[in-house]
């Protein structure tokens, strides 16, 4: 993975920017030590590292604002970082840039029950926002697996998604409001308690921006009333195929599940190893949730149990306390770490149209062979976006290229389906070179002018979303 | 008017565009033409592309009637779930409206207050910019985080960035029944109260409205329960239950009636074929009657929970100047000429905001032909 040669006129700027920077931030909040600014070298796509120059913690919206006008009028690079949980290279740093850490915004501002609403500071973590408001009864929808450590400016940045999206959307959708700070040092409100815009909707458009348009210092979340139960259905199939035309059977049949989860036979080997949820040993494993009271929930799953028998399934076990609940959730939510007991994975993001999953399942299959590499899935089969797990050797000569030879070639094989290169886990660099694949010229050109409006010189996260020969005229610039 | 056939035919004619176009889809809603603009119509635009029931997606021509739309979705037990209104009766206007004429005004109705906008179910638009260049972004897949997400901007953009050509949207399954739970008499701020309560209470309501004079002529808040049978009857009764104590609840069974009640709410009916600006307000739901307040001899609605207000004034009163206390904003949706040249459709953004805007718009359409003038 190409990342731009660091500036030689930015590096031989350190102390002067450092100076600068410690006259706005106390003297903790400026990280610049060699030694020290390596804990900030990567982030979840562990693969790729980078020191980044100087590594800022502001504590205040007007710090952050006052770190971006330093770097604004030093011509630095800035790259956000949320909680560093990104799996495709969101938050990592070139030798030439500040990193700008949100995590000591972590606050709450403000509750709000009648309204439905919690404003916080982004550097919150996700899981931390849903218990600032459980014991009311309430919680915040967006659920990625990295939950209690990812942090809302992360969530924002990648628009996130989780295992509950399926009925309660993605971050876009739960996002009302948002104060960011511009690269130039400038604060914008946009959005807020209210719904909808009022003219163009630049929060849908900052939402998944990745961190190059502006940087979220706080946000104002829609908050649901908890449902008053749930309760999970395990089901085991032969083939995968089935396993799928049961999925689109159950959407059809107008149930709305919250979550539809799925897991192959290699996954449900790895993690039945590791975390003995007592899964069935089976082609396909679908865990389907639903919601509601006791009767309501009995109803659904009577319903889903009925479409399943149709389909000739191997295991078919509803949960009837929480304990079986937890142990049919346990293999799922283990599913990465079990994987990575085996080998080093790398973890694959595509989207798919529903209709295309045993197609696309089928030809992944044939690649692992093609490639010599084993692949494992498990996603989200309701909507779609696909996990899969390319085990490799990292210590290999050759192996971690191999991998992303083959993942480029499962992403590229979404894209040819109908779908995309990423669901929830963001473009960062990891799918960066991808992006020709999926957008022509002038679909790329247009979004580029976007960031042109926002951040006109290119100092924000700049090496990030769009190939770097497509962007290199206007980093220079 | 200019009707191109395709989406290679629409970009030549924006390309050769000689000045400002007046674009639409039926020309039913806001943005209608204006005198010295050429109009250009998406309505040849028309035909349904891609539908997969099983995998809740459609894929249109922004041109396609509505109700093509929506007739293909019911064969399929389906349904454009953001419920958008139908503008016609409110604004005297005759025509079919279009699918892009749904996604480029972002309109939504009242299970926008649960559900989502028509934002939120828009995966994917094509659409032609102001030097007719074609542009896709999104795609039809239900979750995509695949670059900038310009299918969100081109929903409510009016056209302003650049003409839709086609868009795909996320579909849901129709559902059993609809119980509809009255409470008679309330005042503007305890109906809110009322809705307020109900939306944070675990029974997945699909609507709560507000009229001080409701179809009936009294007072009415209604709450709306939707699914199987058994679960709306459950919520039902649960619900009455919790807002026992703002009044007593009627709960009305019947499938047309409820239709009706919330079609009534949703094109905001009383204002019909009246002579009065009708402005559409979003705020904090329980600032509502305080908007209300504030706007003192309006008609009023609420939707959302309270947060849309629905005002009908007396032709050119000032409804942004009584509002500034409010955060949200207020769209003047039905005027007269003279009211128009007073004040602006939409919001008048604060400088910063203004300035990205128009930034967006120099580079989406560097000739300020695509509807100008209409956004700011």
């Amino acid at each position: 993975m190409d990342m731009p040669t660091p500036d030689p006129v930015v590096l031989a700027k350190k102390e002067s920017l450092v100076q600068r920077l410690l006259s706005v931030l106390p003297p903790d909040a400026v990280v610049h030590d060699p030694v020290e600014t390596r804990a900030y070298e990567c982030d979840g796509l562990a693969a790729y590292k980078c020191p980044p120059l100087v590594a800022v913690l502001p504590g205040s919206t007007a710090e952050v604002s006052a770190v971006l006008k330093i770097c604004h009028d030093m011509g630095v690079p800035v790259v956000p970082r949320g909680a560093g949980t990104s799996l495709s290279g969101g938050a990592l740093p070139t030798a030439d840039s500040v990193i700008l850490g949100v995590a000591r915004l972590n606050g709450v501002l403000e509750t709000d029950y009648d309204n439905r609403f919690i404003r916080v500071q982004s550097g919150r973590t996700n899981l931390s926002v849903t218990g600032a408001v459980e014991e009311n009864g309430f919680f915040y929808a967006p659920d990625p697996s990295s939950q209690l450590a990812c942090a809302i400016a992360g969530n924002i940045a990648m628009n996130s998604g989780g295992a509950h999206c399926l009925k309660y959307g993605v971050t876009t959708n739960n996002l009302l409001g948002v104060t960011m700070v511009m690269m130039d040092g400038s604060v914008v409100e946009i959005g807020g308690a209210h719904l909808d815009a009022g003219g163009l909707d630049l929060l849908g458009l900052i939402c998944g921006s990745e961190g190059q348009l502006g940087v979220v210092t706080e946000a104002t979340l829609r908050i649901l009333p908890k449902p008053e139960g749930a309760r999970p259905l395990l089901i085991g199939f032969n083939s995968s195929e089935v396993a799928g035309a049961c999925v689109s059977d159950i959407i059809r049949a107008g149930v709305l599940p919250v979550a539809i989860e799925f897991m192959d036979r290699p996954c449900i080997r790895a993690t039945e190893a590791f975390a003995k949820p007592g899964y069935p040993d089976c082609e396909a494993l679908l865990i389907v949730e639903v919601e509601g009271s006791e009767a309501e929930i009995d109803a659904q799953l009577g319903v889903i149990e009925d479409i399943a028998r149709s389909h000739d399934p191997v295991e078919l076990r509803a949960s009837k306390s929480e304990d079986e609940s937890a142990r049919i959730w346990l293999g799922r939510k283990s599913a990465f770490g079990a994987m990575g007991q085996i080998n080093d994975y790398m973890c694959l993001d595509g989207t798919i149209p529903v209709s295309s999953l045993p197609h696309v399942l089928g030809r992944i299959s044939e690649m692992s062979v093609e490639y010599g590499l084993d692949v494992g899935n498990v996603f989200h089969a309701g909507d779609g976006n696909m996990h899969p797990l390319i085990l490799y050797d990292a210590n290999k000569p050759g192996d971690l290229e191999l991998c992303e030879a083959f993942g480029a070639d499962i992403l590229k094989l979404c894209v040819e389906v109908g779908g995309c290169l990423t669901g929830e886990h963001g473009v960062g660099i990891e799918k960066r070179d991808l992006m020709p694949n999926q957008y022509g010229t002038d679909d790329l050109e247009v979004q580029l002018a976007v960031k042109d409006v926002f951040d006109p010189g290119w100092l924000l996260n700049p090496a990030k979303v769009f190939p770097l020969d497509v962007t290199q005229s206007r980093r220079g610039g | 008017m200019l009707r191109p056939e395709s989406e290679a035919e629409l970009s030549e004619l924006v390309a050769q565009a000689a000045g400002p176009l007046a674009v639409q889809g039926g020309g039913t809603r806001i943005g209608a033409p204006a005198k010295d603009h050429v109009g250009l119509s998406a309505s040849g635009l028309s035909g349904i592309t891609l539908y997969e029931p099983g995998a809740l997606t459609i894929v249109v021509g922004a041109g396609t009637p509505l109700a093509e739309v929506e007739a293909a979705l019911d064969a399929e037990g389906q349904r454009l779930a953001f419920e958008p209104m139908d503008h016609r009766g409110l604004l005297g206007r005759v025509g079919t409206p279009t699918i892009g004429g749904v996604v480029a005004g972002n309109v939504s109705g009242p299970r926008r207050v649960s559900v989502g906008a028509c934002r939120d179910f828009l995966l994917g638009v094509r659409f032609v910019d102001g030097q007719g260049r074609i542009i896709k972004n999104g795609g039809r897949v239900m979750k995509n985080v695949t670059g900038y997400d310009l299918v969100k901007l081109m929903a409510g953009s009016f056209g302003t960035l650049g003409v839709l050509s086609e868009v795909s949207l996320k579909v849901l399954p129709k559902t059993e029944m609809t119980n509809v739970l009255c409470i008679t008499g309330l005042t503007d701020q305890d109906g809110v109260r009322a809705m307020s309560q109900a939306l944070g209470s675990p029974y997945e309501l699909t609507g709560a409205a507000h009229a001080p004079v409701g179809p009936d002529g009294e007072a009415a808040t209604v709450f709306r329960l939707e699914g199987f049978e058994s679960s709306v009857q459950y919520r039902a009764g649960k619900l009455a239950g919790l807002l026992g104590k703002f009044g007593q609840v009627e709960i009305e069974t019947d499938q047309q009636k409820n239709q009706n009640l919330w079609q009534w709410f949703r094109d905001v009916r009383p204002f019909h074929g009246q002579g009065g600006d009708v402005w559409r307000i979003s705020v904090k739901p329980t600032d509502g009657p305080g908007v209300g307040h504030a706007l003192q001899g309006a008609e009023l609605i609420y939707d959302w929970g309270g947060g849309l207000v629905w005002a009908q004034t007396k032709p050119g009163f000032d409804v942004r100047t009584r509002l500034r206390e409010f955060q949200g904003h207020a769209t003047l949706v039905r005027a007269n000429e003279a009211t128009l040249a007073k004040f602006t459709t939409f919001q008048p953004e604060p400088a910063p905001i203004a300035a990205i805007t128009a930034g967006l718009r120099a580079r989406f359409d560097p000739r300020d032909i695509l509807n100008p003038g209409l956004m700011g």
